[in-house]
Protein backbone atom coordinates (compact mmCIF):
# COMPACT_ATOMS: atom_id res chain seq x y z
CA UNK A 1 0.00 0.00 0.00
CA UNK A 2 1.19 3.33 -1.00
CA UNK A 3 1.35 5.43 2.49
CA UNK A 4 1.11 9.39 2.15
CA UNK A 5 2.61 11.46 4.83
CA UNK A 6 -0.04 12.16 7.42
CA UNK A 7 -0.05 7.99 7.49
CA UNK A 8 2.82 7.80 8.04
CA UNK A 9 2.25 10.66 11.01
CA UNK A 10 0.14 8.10 12.27
CA UNK A 11 3.18 5.07 12.24
CA UNK A 12 5.41 7.09 13.73
CA UNK A 13 5.20 6.27 17.34
CA UNK A 14 4.63 2.66 16.42
CA UNK A 15 7.68 2.23 14.22
CA UNK A 16 9.78 3.88 17.07
CA UNK A 17 8.56 1.07 19.11
CA UNK A 18 9.06 -1.61 17.08
CA UNK A 19 5.27 -2.58 17.05
CA UNK A 20 4.26 -2.36 13.36
CA UNK A 21 3.03 -4.91 11.46
CA UNK A 22 5.79 -6.06 9.34
CA UNK A 23 3.73 -5.30 5.91
CA UNK A 24 2.68 -1.84 7.38
CA UNK A 25 6.23 -0.89 8.73
CA UNK A 26 7.65 -2.22 5.25
CA UNK A 27 5.14 0.74 3.58
CA UNK A 28 6.10 3.30 6.19
CA UNK A 29 10.17 2.22 5.11
CA UNK A 30 9.41 2.67 1.23
CA UNK A 31 7.72 6.04 2.17
CA UNK A 32 10.84 7.05 4.34
CA UNK A 33 13.05 6.07 1.90
CA UNK A 34 11.96 8.81 -0.78
CA UNK A 35 10.40 11.47 1.60
CA UNK A 36 12.83 14.61 3.14
CA UNK A 37 9.75 15.62 5.33
CA UNK A 38 8.90 12.34 6.91
CA UNK A 39 12.53 11.35 7.39
CA UNK A 40 13.17 14.25 9.31
CA UNK A 41 9.81 14.14 11.56
CA UNK A 42 11.21 10.48 12.40
CA UNK A 43 14.79 12.07 13.17
CA UNK A 44 13.32 14.35 15.31
CA UNK A 45 11.00 12.20 16.97
CA UNK A 46 13.81 10.01 18.19
CA UNK A 47 15.86 12.61 19.21
CA UNK A 48 13.67 14.00 21.26
CA UNK A 49 12.90 10.68 22.74
CA UNK A 50 16.85 10.48 23.61
CA UNK A 51 16.50 13.56 25.41
CA UNK A 52 13.85 12.45 27.63
CA UNK A 53 16.06 9.89 28.70
CA UNK A 54 18.66 11.68 29.74
CA UNK A 55 19.07 12.32 32.88
CA UNK A 56 20.23 16.07 32.48
CA UNK A 57 16.92 17.51 31.32
CA UNK A 58 15.09 16.66 34.41
CA UNK A 59 17.72 16.56 37.08
CA UNK A 60 16.30 15.51 40.89
CA UNK A 61 16.74 18.98 43.45
CA UNK A 62 19.58 19.44 45.29
CA UNK A 63 19.88 17.06 48.53
CA UNK A 64 16.54 15.07 47.62
CA UNK A 65 18.40 12.00 48.63
CA UNK A 66 19.52 13.29 52.13
CA UNK A 67 16.31 14.50 52.77
CA UNK A 68 14.76 11.55 51.58
CA UNK A 69 16.57 9.57 53.66
CA UNK A 70 16.45 11.50 57.06
CA UNK A 71 12.63 11.38 56.74
CA UNK A 72 12.72 7.83 56.43
CA UNK A 73 15.13 7.16 59.26
CA UNK A 74 12.65 9.11 61.14
CA UNK A 75 9.83 6.22 60.12
CA UNK A 76 12.07 3.62 60.20
CA UNK A 77 13.01 4.71 64.28
CA UNK A 78 9.24 4.68 65.36
CA UNK A 79 7.17 2.20 63.03
CA UNK A 80 6.94 -0.86 61.85
CA UNK A 81 5.44 -2.12 58.31
CA UNK A 82 2.31 -3.53 58.23
CA UNK A 83 2.49 -7.33 57.55
CA UNK A 84 -0.44 -7.96 55.98
CA UNK B 1 14.08 -3.30 25.85
CA UNK B 2 11.08 -5.20 27.35
CA UNK B 3 12.89 -8.54 27.40
CA UNK B 4 13.64 -9.54 30.95
CA UNK B 5 17.50 -10.27 30.78
CA UNK B 6 19.49 -11.99 33.62
CA UNK B 7 20.39 -8.78 35.81
CA UNK B 8 16.79 -8.14 35.97
CA UNK B 9 16.40 -11.66 37.64
CA UNK B 10 19.04 -10.90 39.74
CA UNK B 11 17.60 -7.46 41.30
CA UNK B 12 14.53 -9.01 41.87
CA UNK B 13 15.87 -11.60 43.82
CA UNK B 14 18.24 -9.39 45.61
CA UNK B 15 14.89 -7.08 46.36
CA UNK B 16 12.74 -9.55 47.38
CA UNK B 17 15.61 -10.44 50.01
CA UNK B 18 15.45 -7.08 50.91
CA UNK B 19 12.15 -6.66 51.87
CA UNK B 20 12.02 -9.92 53.80
CA UNK B 21 14.77 -8.31 56.16
CA UNK B 22 12.66 -5.30 56.13
CA UNK B 23 9.65 -7.38 57.64
CA UNK B 24 11.49 -9.66 59.52
CA UNK B 25 13.16 -6.41 61.46
CA UNK B 26 15.74 -5.09 59.43
CA UNK B 27 14.34 -2.01 58.90
CA UNK B 28 17.11 -0.02 58.07
CA UNK B 29 17.46 -2.32 54.79
CA UNK B 30 14.75 0.10 53.34
CA UNK B 31 17.26 2.95 52.58
CA UNK B 32 18.76 0.01 50.09
CA UNK B 33 15.64 -1.33 48.94
CA UNK B 34 14.38 2.11 47.39
CA UNK B 35 17.84 3.70 46.24
CA UNK B 36 17.51 2.78 42.93
CA UNK B 37 14.00 4.11 42.51
CA UNK B 38 14.58 7.76 44.05
CA UNK B 39 14.82 9.51 40.74
CA UNK B 40 11.54 7.20 39.07
CA UNK B 41 9.27 8.00 41.86
CA UNK B 42 10.11 11.50 41.78
CA UNK B 43 9.96 12.02 38.23
CA UNK B 44 6.04 9.84 38.77
CA UNK B 45 5.39 12.89 40.95
CA UNK B 46 6.52 15.20 38.84
CA UNK B 47 4.55 13.96 36.12
CA UNK B 48 1.37 14.98 38.43
CA UNK B 49 1.80 18.33 40.04
CA UNK B 50 4.45 20.33 37.98
CA UNK B 51 6.54 21.95 41.09
CA UNK B 52 9.97 20.49 42.34
CA UNK B 53 8.91 20.96 45.73
CA UNK B 54 5.50 19.59 45.95
CA UNK B 55 6.95 16.71 43.97
CA UNK B 56 9.29 16.25 46.48
CA UNK B 57 6.82 16.06 49.12
CA UNK B 58 4.64 13.82 47.46
CA UNK B 59 8.13 11.56 46.70
CA UNK B 60 9.03 11.23 50.28
CA UNK B 61 5.02 10.43 51.31
CA UNK B 62 4.99 7.55 48.78
CA UNK B 63 8.61 6.18 50.07
CA UNK B 64 6.88 6.18 53.63
CA UNK B 65 3.53 4.60 52.15
CA UNK B 66 5.80 1.94 50.53
CA UNK B 67 7.45 1.13 53.85
CA UNK B 68 4.39 1.12 56.00
CA UNK B 69 2.35 -1.62 53.52
CA UNK B 70 5.79 -3.19 52.29
CA UNK B 71 3.90 -6.16 53.83
CA UNK B 72 1.19 -6.35 51.06
CA UNK B 73 3.91 -6.23 48.36
CA UNK B 74 3.25 -9.47 46.38
CA UNK B 75 5.90 -9.92 43.63
CA UNK B 76 3.54 -10.41 40.97
CA UNK B 77 4.29 -7.14 39.43
CA UNK B 78 8.33 -5.68 39.36
CA UNK B 79 8.94 -3.37 42.76
CA UNK B 80 9.49 -0.70 41.08
CA UNK B 81 6.23 -0.75 39.43
CA UNK B 82 4.25 -1.19 42.37
CA UNK B 83 6.02 1.74 43.51
CA UNK B 84 5.21 4.35 40.77
CA UNK B 85 1.59 2.96 41.11
CA UNK B 86 1.85 4.18 45.13
CA UNK B 87 3.35 7.08 43.94
CA UNK B 88 0.85 8.19 41.06
CA UNK B 89 -2.01 7.18 44.00
CA UNK B 90 -0.28 9.19 46.35
CA UNK B 91 -0.35 12.39 43.90
CA UNK B 92 -3.21 11.69 42.43
CA UNK B 93 -5.21 11.66 46.20
CA UNK B 94 -3.58 14.34 47.08
CA UNK B 95 -5.09 16.22 43.68
CA UNK B 96 -8.12 15.08 44.20
CA UNK B 97 -8.34 16.61 47.93
CA UNK B 98 -7.35 20.02 46.37
CA UNK B 99 -9.62 19.94 43.91
CA UNK B 100 -7.45 19.85 41.07
CA UNK B 101 -7.77 16.41 40.04
CA UNK B 102 -7.49 16.44 36.19
CA UNK B 103 -10.56 15.98 34.53
CA UNK B 104 -9.02 13.12 31.57
CA UNK B 105 -10.24 13.51 27.95
CA UNK B 106 -11.04 17.14 28.35
CA UNK B 107 -7.36 17.94 27.41
CA UNK B 108 -6.31 15.23 26.70
CA UNK B 109 -8.16 14.09 23.41
CA UNK B 110 -7.09 10.76 22.13
CA UNK B 111 -9.78 10.41 19.56
CA UNK B 112 -8.60 13.89 17.60
CA UNK B 113 -7.15 13.24 13.97
CA UNK B 114 -4.10 13.35 13.21
CA UNK B 115 -1.46 15.65 14.59
CA UNK B 116 0.61 17.69 12.49
CA UNK B 117 4.38 17.49 13.23
CA UNK B 118 6.61 20.04 12.62
CA UNK B 119 8.47 19.86 9.29
CA UNK B 120 11.88 20.64 9.12
CA UNK B 121 13.81 19.19 6.75
CA UNK B 122 16.99 20.05 7.88
CA UNK B 123 16.78 18.27 11.21
CA UNK B 124 20.48 16.47 11.88
CA UNK B 125 21.76 14.64 14.96
CA UNK B 126 22.04 16.14 18.12
CA UNK B 127 25.61 16.61 19.07
CA UNK B 128 26.50 15.08 22.74
CA UNK B 129 26.99 18.93 24.04
CA UNK B 130 23.64 20.36 23.49
CA UNK B 131 22.19 19.09 26.88
CA UNK B 132 25.15 21.41 28.16
CA UNK B 133 23.04 23.95 27.36
CA UNK B 134 20.88 25.16 30.04
CA UNK B 135 18.39 26.47 27.10
CA UNK B 136 17.74 22.96 26.22
CA UNK B 137 16.92 21.61 29.21
CA UNK B 138 14.59 24.63 30.30
CA UNK B 139 12.94 24.13 26.74
CA UNK B 140 12.35 20.21 26.92
CA UNK B 141 11.03 20.96 30.94
CA UNK B 142 8.48 23.59 29.58
CA UNK B 143 7.58 21.79 26.73
CA UNK B 144 6.61 19.00 29.27
CA UNK B 145 4.69 20.93 31.61
CA UNK B 146 2.76 22.11 28.92
CA UNK B 147 1.37 18.89 27.66
CA UNK B 148 -2.11 17.24 28.99
CA UNK B 149 -1.75 15.70 31.97
CA UNK B 150 -2.27 11.98 30.62
CA UNK B 151 -0.22 12.22 27.80
CA UNK B 152 2.50 13.88 30.39
CA UNK B 153 1.88 10.39 33.00
CA UNK B 154 2.68 8.33 30.01
CA UNK B 155 5.20 9.66 28.11
CA UNK B 156 7.03 10.86 32.02
CA UNK B 157 6.56 6.83 32.20
CA UNK B 158 7.72 5.26 29.03
CA UNK B 159 10.47 7.67 27.65
CA UNK B 160 11.65 9.47 30.59
CA UNK B 161 11.72 6.27 33.08
CA UNK B 162 11.81 3.88 30.30
CA UNK B 163 9.18 1.56 31.75
CA UNK B 164 8.04 -0.95 29.05
CA UNK B 165 4.68 -0.02 27.21
CA UNK B 166 3.11 -2.90 29.29
CA UNK B 167 4.86 -1.68 32.74
CA UNK B 168 3.17 1.93 31.95
CA UNK B 169 0.10 0.32 31.35
CA UNK B 170 -0.04 -1.28 34.96
CA UNK B 171 1.56 1.91 36.78
CA UNK B 172 -1.42 3.56 35.77
CA UNK B 173 -4.06 0.95 35.64
CA UNK B 174 -5.16 1.56 31.73
CA UNK B 175 -4.91 -0.37 28.32
CA UNK B 176 -1.90 -1.09 26.21
CA UNK B 177 -3.29 0.32 23.73
CA UNK B 178 -4.41 3.39 25.75
CA UNK B 179 -1.04 3.82 26.64
CA UNK B 180 0.05 3.50 22.86
CA UNK B 181 -2.30 6.38 22.04
CA UNK B 182 -1.53 8.65 24.60
CA UNK B 183 2.28 7.70 24.15
CA UNK B 184 2.04 8.41 20.31
CA UNK B 185 0.03 11.98 21.01
CA UNK B 186 2.56 12.93 23.32
CA UNK B 187 5.50 12.68 21.58
CA UNK B 188 4.37 14.05 18.19
CA UNK B 189 2.80 17.27 20.75
CA UNK B 190 6.68 17.28 21.83
CA UNK B 191 7.88 17.28 18.76
CA UNK B 192 5.41 20.46 17.32
CA UNK B 193 6.56 22.12 20.07
CA UNK B 194 10.24 21.30 20.26
CA UNK B 195 11.58 20.42 17.09
CA UNK B 196 11.50 23.90 15.32
CA UNK B 197 13.30 25.51 19.17
CA UNK B 198 15.64 22.96 19.11
CA UNK B 199 16.88 23.79 16.08
CA UNK B 200 17.41 27.33 16.71
CA UNK B 201 18.51 26.57 20.11
CA UNK B 202 21.07 24.40 18.41
CA UNK B 203 23.35 26.13 15.76
CA UNK B 204 25.87 23.57 14.36
CA UNK B 205 29.37 23.95 15.25
CA UNK B 206 31.68 23.44 12.85
CA UNK B 207 33.30 19.34 13.19
CA UNK B 208 35.01 19.28 15.98
CA UNK B 209 34.99 15.17 16.36
CA UNK B 210 32.96 15.07 19.51
CA UNK B 211 29.78 14.33 17.71
CA UNK B 212 27.77 11.06 18.86
CA UNK B 213 26.25 9.10 17.10
CA UNK B 214 22.71 8.07 17.67
CA UNK B 215 22.52 4.58 17.74
CA UNK B 216 18.86 3.00 16.90
CA UNK B 217 17.88 -0.44 18.39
Amino acid sequence: MVLNCKHVWNHISDYIEGTLDPAVRADVERHLAHCEICSAVLDSTRNIIILMADDRVFELPIDFSKRLHARLDAVLASDVPDRT
Amino acid sequence: MTAPHPTAELQQEREAALIAAVLSGEREKFHELIRPYERQVYLTALSLVKNEAEAEDIAQEAFVRAYRKLGSFRGDAKFSTWLIAITLNEGRSRLRKENRATIESLDGNESDGTLTPAQLTDWHELPSEVLEREEIRLLMQRAVAELPATFREVVMLRDMEELSIHETAEALGISISLVKVRLHRARLLLQKMLAPRLKTAWKPEKKSGTKRRLSWF
